[in-house]
């Protein structure tokens, strides 16, 4: 794919602060215990773990979450960190994929009380610095989200004020994460819903796909040499990608991250 | 979409994979730095971009990391009950940011 070369090819002039993260020690499994659930949507759990010993975490970073069937079978997945480091406390969002391995009993069997394994923080490329100044362009793509909603989390808990725009792209206003929270108004932070099947009565936008007349309506202009961190399935992320090097988006400043189908 | 079957993507039209961030926990496992924000060199076709940019196949045995530009594998990784096997031959160099040097 011709433009996907164009953001990968440029991207290694990078954005400041591109640092390697340094663990002391080679990562390790941890036991991660829930300790509360709370609804996202109909399809999606947040799950908040205590893991004790936590090293803390970057904006934007994820674990591997594995699990270990009594017969020694196991199997893991990657998942993102959706909270901002708070001690040992550790939450994911798990949307349920239908027929997965992990996903379900992620979502639906595992009770407080319960445990899993847990590895990481890993992840040092799609992660948000507070210490960057640069304007900040998020776009999601469903629960593309999580990650996001972590370096918002982490903008408001560090008291910064680099101004952050939102582009969150959603089936239905029923599919969106984390309502109560971004309801509240918080200044600097602006939030654009993008519908694609269904919108709220009286909106002015039918639902559709993404486009650069969305992005040019409620992104940054790209002479405000914004850091734009796209996350979604793989189609979503490219397709944004590429509207944004068209919009003259420096690829440099583009970063992503896809969600691919890995079984759930 | 461009005509040159030498910069389409063979495998899977469907986007059938993930990025290279999903190599940042079994590489984790193996060295101090997260590789996945180094900057890898493609064998094949020259193009250089971070590992978190490649695209990773996991219905393999092990993971299957390719070149966004050229599709050329530049990165296997395997891992069995008592060693892990790193096969980089698509990777002409990974050059690897550090840490701005404190000052004393």
């Amino acid at each position: 794919m011709s433009s996907d070369t164009r953001v990968t090819s440029a991207v290694t002039s990078g954005m400041t602060a591109n640092v390697a993260t340094t663990r002391a020690g080679r990562l390790r499994w941890r036991i991660a215990r829930l300790v509360e659930r709370r609804d996202e949507t109909e399809a999606a759990r947040t799950l908040v773990f205590d893991v004790p010993g936590w090293p803390g975490h970057l904006a934007g970073q994820h674990v591997d979450v594995r699990l270990t069937a009594e017969d020694g079978y196991s199997t893991q997945r990657s998942y993102s960190v959706a909270s901002a480091p708070a001690g040992d406390r550790v939450e994911l969002t798990v949307a349920r994929v239908p027929d997965g391995e992990v996903s379900p009993y992620l979502a639906d069997t595992m009770e407080p009380g319960d445990e899993v394994e847990l590895r990481g923080p890993v992840g040092g490329w799609f992660v948000w610095h507070p210490q960057d100044t640069a304007p900040v362009l998020l776009v999601a793509g469903g629960s593309g989200m999580v990650p996001l909603m972590a370096m918002i989390r982490v903008r408001h808990d560090t008291g910064s004020r680099v101004p952050f725009r939102l582009l969150y792209s959603v089936r239905t206003p029923d599919d969106r994460f984390y309502q109560p929270e971004l309801r509240l108004p918080k200044a600097g932070l602006d939030i654009s819903y993008l519908y694609t099947r269904t919108a709220p009565d009286g909106a002015t936008r039918p639902p559709r796909r993404i486009d650069a007349a969305d992005l040019h309506a409620h992104g940054w202009p790209a002479e405000f040499a914004p850091s734009c961190y796209v996350c979604g399935p793989t189609g979503f992320v490219e397709t944004t990608a590429d509207l944004l090097v068209e919009l003259g988006h420096d690829p440099g400043r583009i970063r992503t991250e896809r969600f691919g189908p890995t079984g759930g | 979409m461009t005509p040159d079957t030498h910069t389409e993507p063979a495998a899977d039209p469907a986007g059938n994979y993930q990025d290279g961030n999903a190599l940042a926990g079994p590489l984790g496992e193996l060295f101090a730095v997260d590789v996945t924000a180094a900057t890898g060199h493609c064998t094949e076709c020259g193009n250089q971009g971070p590992v978190a940019a490649l695209r990773v196949y996991v219905r393999a045995p092990g993971m299957v990391a390719r070149c966004p530009s050229c599709d050329h594998v530049v990165l296997r990784i395997v891992r069995g009950p008592r060693s892990v096997w790193l096969d980089l031959r698509g990777t002409v160099s990974l050059r690897i940011p550090l840490p701005a040097p404190v000052e004393p």
